[in-house]
C-alpha cells in the first residue's frame, strides 16, 4: 500500500501536534499547579491526588499573603532598585553607548576592547572584593552597593548593545543638527534617543527582569537588614519543610512575582524576544 | 547686512569649526563615557586585581587586615579541602546532563514549531512562559512539585505506576532533580534557535527540493550545519552558566543531602559568607576564573573543526 504525498503530510504535522501539545501540557502545568494551589486552603493541601480546580476557591489566601509577609515593602524596595537601575542603563549606559558609536576621540578602540573584556568576566571574581570594598565603606544593609554601580555605567552588555545600535541611525541627522548649532548632549538627547526606542525598550525590559531575578547579590549585601528586602529575599524567607503551613502563601507570593514579568512580556515580547535572542544570556 | 556678508561668514565658519569641534569633541568624547570608566576602574579592574591578591591571604571579614600566606589556599584546594573535590564532581554532572539535555530539548522544539503549523505563536508563548519566572520562584515551586508525598511530579508519577521518588531527600535522587527542573526553563534558548532558523535563506531549500532531496536530508545538510555557530554559542554559555549555578540549590536543598548538591559556586558562597573564608573563597574565585576560562578556550578551539560560519 502507498501513501500519497498528502496522506504523508497530514501524519507528519498530526505528529508534531502531538508532540508539541503534549510538551505544552508538560511545560503549562507546573504554573496551573501553582496557581491552583495558591487557591487552596491547608486542608486541601495535603489531598493526594491532582485536583486543579479547588472547591471551595480561598481568594483570600491573596490577601492574607500580604499580612503574613510584608510584601509591599519588598515591592517598594525592589522598585528602588529597579527605578535606579532603568536610570543607569537607559540614561547613562545611551550616554556612553553615543560615544563610543558616534564620536571620534582619541584612545576609543582601546576603551571599547576595555568595554568588551569586561563583559567576559565572570561575576564571581569581583563578588568578594566588591563585598570588602562595600564594607570597608560601610554601605553593607544599605541601597548603595545595588545602586552606585549602576549610576557609573556598570552594564557592558547594555553600551554594547546600544553602541550597535547607534552606529546604524543615519549620520545627516546628526550633522544637520550639528550646522544648526546643537551640542552633541542635544544630538543625543534629541535625535538619537527618539530614533532608538527598540533598543532602548529591550535595555528597559532586560533591566527590570534581570533586577526582579536578582537573588545572589540582594542576599549578600542587604541579607541583613530585613527592611529593605527584595521581593526576591522575602520569598525565600518563607520557605519552609515538607508538609507545613504556608505552602497556599509561598504559592501565592510566587504567582504575585510572575504576573509583572508575564505583563510585561505580553506587552514587550517583540523586544523581549530580540533582548533574549541576542544575548543569550537567563539568569 | 546684505546676502554676500552672510555668504561669506558661512565660508568662514565652514572653514573654522571642524578644527574647533573635533578638539571639543575629543573632550566631548571623553566625557561622555567617564562614568563607565570610573566604573570599569572601581568595579572591575580594582576587584579583579584586589581578588587576586585576597587569594594569597588569609583575609576573613572580621580581621583587620589580611595576612599573606602564599598559595596556602590553593595548596588547601588540592588537598585539603575534601568538598572541593565533591563540589567540583557535583558541577560537572549537573553541567554533564544539563547543558546537552538543554541544547537537544530546545534545539528540537525549535525545529518543531519551526514548522508551518497552526497556532505556533502561542505554542511558542506556553514553551516561553516558564523562563519569565524568576528563579527563586521557580526554586519554591519547584520544592513544593517534587515533595515525596503529594508532589505533582510524584503524583503524575503514581498515575503510570511508578514512584514515588524522594527527589530532595536522598543524594542519588537530588542532582537528577535539579536538571529536571533546569529543563523547565529551555524556552530561552528555543528563542535563540527559532531566531537562528529564521535567518537561513529559503532559496537553500527550494535548491535542495528540485535536488529531490527529503527532509531528513534538508535537516542533515542545511538546518544543522548552518545552526551550529547558534549550538555553539548555546553552548559556551551554557557551560559557563552551569559552573556558576547558585540560586536553585541554596533555596532548594542548601547543597544537601549529603553534599550532593553542593555545587562549586555554592561551596564557595559558602566559605566567603558562612566561614568568613575571604582569602580561600578568593583564591576558589581564581581557579573558576581559569576553569572558565580554559573551556571556552578550548571549545572555541574545536569549534573550528565543526563550526560552520559562512564566510562566502
Amino acid at each position: 500500500m502507498t501513501i500519497s504525498i498528502r496522506q504523508e503530510r497530514v501524519i507528519h504535522h498530526g505528529l508534531i501536534y502531538l508532540i508539541v501539545t503534549a510538551g505544552a501540557i508538560v511545560m503549562l502545568f507546573p504554573l496551573l499547579w501553582t496557581v491552583s494551589t495558591s487557591l487552596k486552603t491547608p486542608d486541601q493541601l495535603v489531598y493526594t491526588r491532582i485536583e486543579l480546580i479547588p472547591d471551595p476557591i480561598a481568594w483570600e489566601n491573596y490577601i492574607k499573603v500580604f499580612e503574613i509577609a510584608p510584601v509591599l515593602r519588598y515591592f517598594r524596595n525592589t522598585m528602588i532598585i529597579v527605578l535606579c537601575a532603568e536610570f543607569g542603563s537607559l540614561v547613562v549606559c545611551s550616554l556612553v553607548a553615543y560615544a563610543f558609536a558616534r564620536i571620534p576621540f582619541p584612545g576609543r578602540n582601546l576603551m571599547f576592547v576595555l568595554l568588551l573584556s569586561s563583559m567576559m568576566l565572570p561575576g564571581v571574581v569581583t563578588l568578594i572584593p566588591f563585598f570588602i570594598i562595600f564594607d570597608r565603606l560601610g554601605w553593607i544593609n544599605t541601597f548603595l552597593p545595588l545602586i552606585v554601580p549602576r549610576f557609573l555605567a556598570h552594564n557592558p552588555f547594555y553600551i554594547f548593545l546600544m553602541r550597535q545600535f547607534f552606529r546604524g541611525v543615519p549620520q545627516d541627522l546628526s550633522d544637520a543638527a550639528r550646522i544648526d548649532g546643537c551640542s552633541e548632549f542635544g544630538i543625543w538627547w534629541r535625535i538619537v534617543m527618539p530614533v532608538s526606542k527598540p533598543v532602548l525598550a529591550a535595555v528597559a525590559i532586560f533591566t527590570f527582569q534581570w533586577i526582579w531575578n536578582d537573588f545572589l547579590y540582594p542576599l549578600v549585601y542587604l541579607g541583613g537588614n530585613k527592611d529593605l528586602w527584595t521581593l526576591a529575599l522575602g520569598l525565600n524567607s518563607l520557605k519552609g519543610m515538607e508538609g507545613d503551613v504556608t505552602t497556599h502563601y509561598q504559592m501565592a507570593f510566587s504567582v504575585l512575582m510572575i504576573i509583572p514579568m508575564v505583563i510585561i512580556f505580553a506587552f514587550g515580547q517583540k523586544y523581549f524576544i530580540r533582548g533574549i535572542t541576542f544575548s543569550g544570556l537567563k539568569g | 547686512m546684505t546676502a554676500t556678508s552672510d555668504l561669506a561668514r558661512t565660508s568662514e565658519s565652514r572653514v573654522l569649526t571642524p578644527r574647533w569641534r573635533n578638539r571639543h569633541r575629543h573632550w566631548i568624547g571623553w566625557l561622555f563615557i567617564l562614568p563607565w570608566f570610573i566604573g570599569f576602574l572601581c568595579f572591575d579592574v580594582l576587584p579583579f586585581f584586589l581578588n587576586l591578591y585576597l587569594s594569597f591571604t588569609d583575609f576573613s571579614v572580621g580581621a583587620r587586615l589580611p595576612n599573606w600566606v602564599g598559595l596556602a589556599n590553593y595548596k588547601e584546594m588540592a588537598g585539603g579541602d575534601h568538598l572541593i573535590g565533591i563540589s567540583f564532581k557535583n558541577t560537572v554532572y549537573y553541567m554533564g546532563f544539563s547543558v546537552p539535555l538543554l541544547i537537544i530539548f530546545a534545539f528540537s522544539l525549535a525545529l518543531l514549531l519551526n514548522a508551518n503549523i497552526r497556532g505556533r505563536g502561542i505554542y511558542r508563548t506556553i514553551y516561553y512562559l516558564p523562563s519569565l519566572v524568576p528563579v527563586v520562584a521557580a526554586s519554591i515551586i519547584w520544592l513544593f512539585m517534587l515533595r515525596t508525598r503529594g508532589g505533582l511530579v510524584n503524583l503524575a508519577l503514581g498515575l503510570v505506576g511508578l514512584g514515588p521518588v524522594p527527589w530532595l531527600s536522598r543524594p542519588e535522587w537530588a542532582k537528577p532533580a535539579l536538571i529536571l527542573m533546569s529543563l523547565w526553563g529551555f524556552g530561552g534558548q528555543m528563542v535563540i534557535y527559532l531566531a537562528g532558523l529564521q535567518g537561513i535563506s529559503q532559496e537553500l531549500y527550494e535548491a535542495a527540493e528540485i535536488d529531490g532531496a527529503s527532509g531528513r536530508q534538508k535537516l542533515i545538510h542545511i538546518t544543522v550545519p548552518l545552526m551550529t555557530p547558534t549550538i555553539f554559542f548555546n553552548l559556551i554559555m551554557g557551560i559557563i552558566g552551569s559552573f556558576q549555578v547558585f540560586t536553585a540549590a541554596f533555596i532548594m536543598t542548601g547543597g544537601g543531602p549529603l553534599n550532593s548538591t553542593l555545587f562549586y559556586m555554592l561551596h564557595l558562597y559558602n566559605n566567603a559568607f558562612n566561614y568568613f573564608k575571604m582569602g580561600y573563597a578568593s583564591a576558589m574565585a581564581v581557579v573558576l576564573f581559569f576553569i572558565i576560562l580554559t573551556l571556552t578556550l578550548i571549545v572555541n578551539w574545536t569549534s573550528e573543526r565543526w563550526v560552520y560560519y559562512d564566510t562566502g
